[in-house]
């Protein structure tokens, strides 16, 4: 089958790979009809995820059709049309059974402090992604869910990461009604995060990002105020003067470990691994939150460690909160979100490629080339 | 040392003033709808391990699934498996990591020409698309790119020159 192969920092390429099979009595073969390129994937692109084998297929948004079960799996059958949740999850562990289903523990071997995720590096469990024709889905029962009838494979495939990630953020930002709600990040995490930021009740809405084409987007699409970093000078500064001096209620970080912004976030972050990722964004959120505060981060840094004032953390009583998204939690909720068209996620989608040209994918997704907001790959088997 | 388990329900005030509501970690946790907070559970069936999986030490045992792709080889199998003797609490597991994968995109070249296949590099990083939509600012900085490894290399060998000269004249001086 054709599938996404990672050679090395910023070299991926199509190839030919034997089809996956059934490892476990709960797996599922699903031929994938829609897969996504992640901001998470640029982290593994350029080479900052410790334990990335050459030779990887990434990918952990996928949609597909399941062609293949184990004897156990009893929840999909064959034939069925499937999104899968990013996140691989067990549903009976300790935290799964708490609704924690990004922080299964039987899902990833090779570390505790993440969760299973598809195509993600064998630091979060080894497993092959849905950059491919055909993946490996584990746990069947538990993850993959019947796309309803009549939904767009383009809005399911989104339903798979960015927009639970996006709603979650706002989730976790224990928004009130009538908060100051500001987001770090115009990708399509911190899009969707802006837009779900009034389903929990925001006042106002402000993103900041140093793309305007992003920047323009976001403000129609959310809607929202929306600043280029870039042109405000000192960002926290400009936010005390936008929130009558005291700091927007709620914070998230839509950015992660990619961020720009701070040279020296950049050299020792980005350009020599000294930190687990350039924490730029997380740094201006921790001072441009209001005292007392909630810092909601979604943004996605290494295993080792980050450069971050967390003695203003301490002194101004912020809460900080963050995680992997719980996709499966979300997804009943954010089906209907998309069915009652209050949620419309693939107005996100920008481009659309046949799968063998996934290398010029990830660089015009990775460069932010003609305007591009969401890539989706399309596999040959599928009409395109 | 053994410590010995205190039977807090025993302790005079215990969980007076707990507030079930005021809960931080939701919507992370969800302890309403969860049955008693009990660590042991139906653990799923085990897929088979016949590959070598390097699990973390913070863990007794592998997973019941795990991806059984890419299992460690060559030398940089070697690194991994030495990172995978500390815990992920320690930089001697993450940096061997990061330097075991750059040892092996080598190995990915060497593989790649050992089958007879010379991996295509300006297609593998994408290139067409920026020379498509950006051609002038990656002109400009594959240029820079020449300019300065053309630069290093021809002042590396004036220097290279100038020990030599140096070297030859101390020698007649003696
Ligand atoms: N927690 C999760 O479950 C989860 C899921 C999906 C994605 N993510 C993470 O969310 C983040 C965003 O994902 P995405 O797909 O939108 O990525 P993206 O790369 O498309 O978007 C990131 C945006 O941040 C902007 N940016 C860079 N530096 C900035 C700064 N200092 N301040 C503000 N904006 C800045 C970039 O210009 C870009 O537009 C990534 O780190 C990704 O790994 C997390
Ligand atoms: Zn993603
Ligand atoms: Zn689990």
């Amino acid at each position: 089958m054709l599938a996404m192969e990672y050679r090395g920092p910023k070299r991926v390429r199509a190839v030919q790979k034997p089809m996956p099979e059934i490892k476990h009595p709960e797996d599922a073969i699903v031929r994938v009809t829609r897969s996504c390129i992640c901001g998470s994937d640029l982290h593994l692109y350029n080479g900052n995820v410790p334990d990335t084998r050459v030779g990887s297929t990434f990918g952990h948004e996928f949609v597909g059709e399941v062609v293949e079960i184990g004897p156990d799996v009893t929840n999909v059958k064959v034939g069925d049309n499937v999104i899968v949740p990013f996140n691989v999850s067990c549903g009976r562990c300790y935290f799964c059974k708490q609704g924690m289903f990004g922080n299964c523990h039987q899902a990833n071997a090779m570390a505790t402090a993440v969760g299973g995720i598809f195509g993600y590096s064998h630091t979060a469990g080894g497993f092959d992604g849905g950059q491919a024709e055909y993946a490996r889905v584990p746990y069947a029962n538990v993850g993959p869910t019947v796309i309803p009838p009549g939904m767009d494979l383009d809005d399911a495939v989104l339903l798979t990461d960015v927009v639970p990630t996006g709603y979650q953020a706002a989730e976790m930002a224990g928004i009130q009604k009538g908060d100051t709600v500001l987001v770090f990040g115009a990708g399509p995490v911190g899009i969707m995060a802006a837009r779900c930021a009034w389903l929990f009740g925001a006042g106002r809405v402000i993103v900041l990002d140093k793309e305007d084409y992003r920047l323009e987007f976001v403000r129609n699409y959310a809607p929202c105020e929306a600043y280029n970093f870039e042109e405000i000078g000192d960002p926290v500064l400009f936010i005390k003067k936008q929130t009558d001096w005291l700091g927007a209620d709620c914070v998230i970080d839509a950015v992660g470990a990619e961020a720009a912004g701070n040279a020296l976030q950049t050299i020792t972050g980005r350009k020599t691994l000294l930190q687990a990722g350039s924490a730029t964004a997380l740094h201006w959120a921790i001072n441009a939150v209001k005292k007392g505060g909630v810092v909601s981060i979604v943004g996605v840094y290494g295993p080792t460690d980050n450069l971050v004032p967390i003695g203003n953390a301490m002194n101004k009583g912020l809460t900080i909160r963050g995680n992997q998204t719980s996709v499966k939690r979300l997804l009943p909720r954010l089906i209907d979100h998309v069915q009652s068209g209050r949620l419309n996620p693939k107005a996100l989608i920008t481009h659309r490629m046949p799968m063998e040209e996934v290398a010029d994918g990830y660089r015009l997704f990775s460069a932010k080339l003609d305007n591009c907001i969401k890539p989706i790959l399309l596999p040959p088997t599928v009409t395109r | 040392m053994q410590t010995k388990k205190i039977d807090y329900k025993q302790i005079n005030g215990w969980g007076v003033d707990a507030d079930p509501e005021n809960d931080p970690t939701y919507p992370m946790q969800h302890r309403e709808d969860a049955p008693p907070r009990d660590i042991f559970y139906d653990r799923p069936p085990q897929q088979p391990i016949d590959v070598e999986v390097l699990h973390s030490i913070e863990r007794p045992d592998v997973t019941a699934v795990f991806g059984a792709t890419l299992p460690p080889k060559g030398l940089s199998g070697v690194i991994r498996r030495f990172a995978f003797k500390y815990s992920e609490n320690q930089y001697k597991h993450w940096l061997p990591l990061i330097f075991a994968d750059r040892v092996d995109v080598v190995e990915g070249v060497l593989k790649d020409l050992a089958h007879g296949h010379v991996p295509n590099i300006f297609a593998e990083k994408g290139y067409p698309m920026e020379w498509k939509y950006n051609r002038t600012a990656f002109v400009t900085k594959m240029a820079t790119i020449a300019a300065i490894t053309v630069g290093t290399v021809v002042f590396l060998n004036s220097g290279k020159d100038k020990k030599k000269s140096k070297h030859v004249r101390g020698y007649r001086g003696k």
